[in-house]
């Protein structure tokens, strides 16, 4: 990166291509204003105030831009759906929610450049008429949230927040929400029932698909906190330019967050689909642990589905189809999902050969048990069930068939709940089940199948469960 | 006596004007600021809040109950959240959850769903696991009280920081 320089041993890899992260462990780098301006801070949003808001939105829409929380939604094709009649106030909401496991990209942006995200946020506040907007952060981040308060106080007095911004008749005020340590409020509607006071149980879709009735039943429109530092960006490149950057249909440069069995994880921001995942793991990672195989990779947070490595992946259709083994996968959201997984949030957990897939399976089951709000009836046995099966499992406590009833058990929740959370919690089992049978089974007692069905050991088989 | 200082309620009330459509927006951040200044949230501090916003205390009640981030029982001094997920499990957290136990003294054995939260006997820390803590590349991680600790192997000198 020309002219900057980075603290001692956290400069970024030759791989990495860096926009959203540029400051991100900057040597003299800090989170004021002042530091922020001197290198041309708050003049996209100037730039944006002398805009039509439809062009805005244009710039957006032709960047590409891809919604960086885990759906992978065009950022302004959402903000389209606003409905062209709307009297109601807008809303703009940032979800800096961040749990999902396997996810560590926010902390970064609003610890170390928080002015950058109030930035984005403004933007996008004016672009699509929103003049009340809040940060909804996940409660385990109080610093942040002090940080983050303290610079929307440095925007007020420098009249990039408030009354009348910089001359331009436009009024916005951003406050910090915090959560209270529930992974629900990361799904778009649970975290508006959240900001209203309520338990975050998410809302049906249709009809409250929030760009038309969202917070307060008034168009909201909830972006992530990398989305929004985006949209700074795209302002300063312009959205074709933007495009030129990543790959087609997969612009820009997203934070890949690793973690797990390599030999140096961290954050790294790269072009979307210009790195493999062999360059991830081998380049960017320094590679696996020394005499370790690779064995799985869940690569886009916790809810995508495992990809095994010695998987052989068929892309593209027709003339344009090829095989690819898991070291050549571009991380791209299409290529991924190709693939039969997701791009998801970008976090990616590497497992060597060391580990137990059935463990592995159990910690992720007893996350999703925890984290389920409760309001569809399939999602909350069935997570509890997943996890007390394959609790049983790591105990030597379960049959052979229980992986049959585990895998039956998820494909009854996967598309019969009110939100995503139903796939996010049956996705691990479903393809942990395909993918690793053998093993699961392997780990499972046989002697335990003829207990159950032979009712003179019944009672000796039903101490074994609880 | 349930009192809330007057700098607290001061605090409180300027943090429901963040809110301007919605008074019922402002449970989340005044039960933190309760729970910030008295540890724990009491019966009477969820009668407080509603009586505050205006509500019927089972709507803050079914708040508190919901979140895993408000309690209802009291922490130690020092209240440690050690994370349970996948990235810090292959990193090491339940080994480390285990040290900080024997190291604080701390019997984690009546922990179940509904009351997570273990205490020392000199009340000086408590523990429990939370979810996903987001700093996965730099397992294991763990919070006290409001400080965030990565890469913790050191379960007595974490302590040590806190005496």
């Amino acid at each position: 990166m020309g002219g900057i320089t980075y603290q001692s041993g956290r400069a970024p890899h030759a791989k990495e291509h860096r926009v959203i992260f540029r400051n991100i462990d900057r040597a003299g780098w800090d989170t004021s204003i002042d530091t922020y301006r001197k290198e041309g801070g708050y003049e996209q949003l100037k730039k944006a105030l002398g805009m039509e808001r439809a062009a805005i939105i244009e710039e957006v829409k032709k960047s590409g831009l891809r919604g960086r929380g885990g759906a992978g939604f065009p950022c302004g094709v959402k903000w389209t759906f606003i409905p062209p009649n709307n009297t109601k106030p807008v809303y703009l909401i940032c979800n800096g929610d961040e749990s999902e496991p396997g996810t560590f990209k926010d902390r970064y942006i609003l610890h170390q450049d928080p002015h950058q995200l109030i930035e984005g946020m403004a933007i996008a506040c004016f672009a699509v008429g929103a003049n009340l907007a809040y940060l909804y952060l996940r409660e385990e981040f109080p610093e942040a949230a002090r940080i983050v308060e303290k610079a929307i106080a440095e925007a007020h007095a420098n009249g990039f927040l408030g009354k009348n911004i910089q001359g331009s008749g436009f009024d916005l005020e951003i406050y910090v929400h915090r959560g209270a340590g529930a992974y629900i409020c990361g799904e778009e509607t649970g975290l508006i029932e959240s900001l209203e006071g309520k338990r975050p149980y998410p809302r049906i879709k249709p009809p409250f698909f929030p760009a038309a009735m969202g917070l307060y039943l008034c168009p909201t429109i909830v972006n992530n906190v990398e989305t929004l530092c985006h949209v700074k960006h795209i302002i300063e490149m312009g959205g074709d330019e933007y495009a030129k950057t990543g790959t087609k249909n997969n612009t820009g440069t997203r934070i890949l967050c690793v973690s797990g069995d390599v030999q140096k994880p961290g954050y790294f921001e790269v072009e979307v689909g210009k790195v493999t995942m062999g360059e991830v793991i081998n380049d960017l990672c320094g590679g696996l642990r020394p005499g370790r195989k690779l064995r799985a990779v869940i690569p886009g947070g916790s809810s995508a589905k495992v990809l095994r490595a010695d998987e052989i992946f068929t892309v593209g259709r027709g003339d344009d189809a090829r095989k690819l083994t898991i070291w050549d996968i571009p991380m791209d959201f299409d290529t991924l999902a190709a693939c039969g997984s997701m791009a998801g949030s970008g976090g990616v957990i590497v497992m060597d050969d060391s580990r137990s897939m059935s463990w592995v399976l159990n910690n992720l089951n007893n996350f999703y048990a925890h984290e389920s709000c409760g309001q569809c009836t399939p999602c909350r046995e069935g997570s509890l069930w997943m996890k007390k099966i394959t609790d049983r499992l790591v105990a030597g406590k379960a049959s052979p068939s229980d992986i049959d009833t585990l895998y039956g058990v998820a494909k009854n929740i996967d598309g019969r709940t009110i939100c995503a959370f139903g796939e996010a919690c049956s996705w691990p089992t479903e393809s942990f089940v395909e993918k690793f049978r053998d093993e699961l089974v392997a780990d499972a007692k046989p002697s335990l199948e003829s207990a159950i069905v032979n009712p003179e050991t019944l009672t000796a088989a039903a101490g074994l469960c609880d | 006596m349930f009192t809330v200082p007057q700098d607290l309620e001061a605090e409180i009330d300027e943090r429901i004007t963040h809110y301007p459509v919605s008074k019922r927006s402002a449970v989340l951040p005044v039960l933190h600021h309760l729970q910030q200044h008295f540890g724990y949230l009491s019966e009477e501090a969820v009668e407080w809040t509603a009586a505050k916003l205006g509500l019927e205390p089972i709507k803050v009640l079914e708040v508190v109950t919901f979140y895993p981030g408000f309690r209802q029982e009291a922490p130690g001094k020092y209240h440690i959240r050690v994370c349970r997920t996948l990235s810090c499990a292959m990193a090491g957290s339940h080994e480390l959850m285990d040290s900080l136990c024997e190291k604080a003294g701390i019997d984690r054995s009546g922990v179940t769903h509904h009351h997570p939260i273990a205490v020392s006997p000199d009340g000086k820390f408590s523990i429990e696991f939370a979810e996903c803590l987001a700093s996965c590349g730099f397992g294991p991680v763990c919070m006290v009280n409001d400080d965030f600790h990565e890469a913790v192997t050191d379960a007595e000198g974490l302590l040590k920081q806190y005496s």
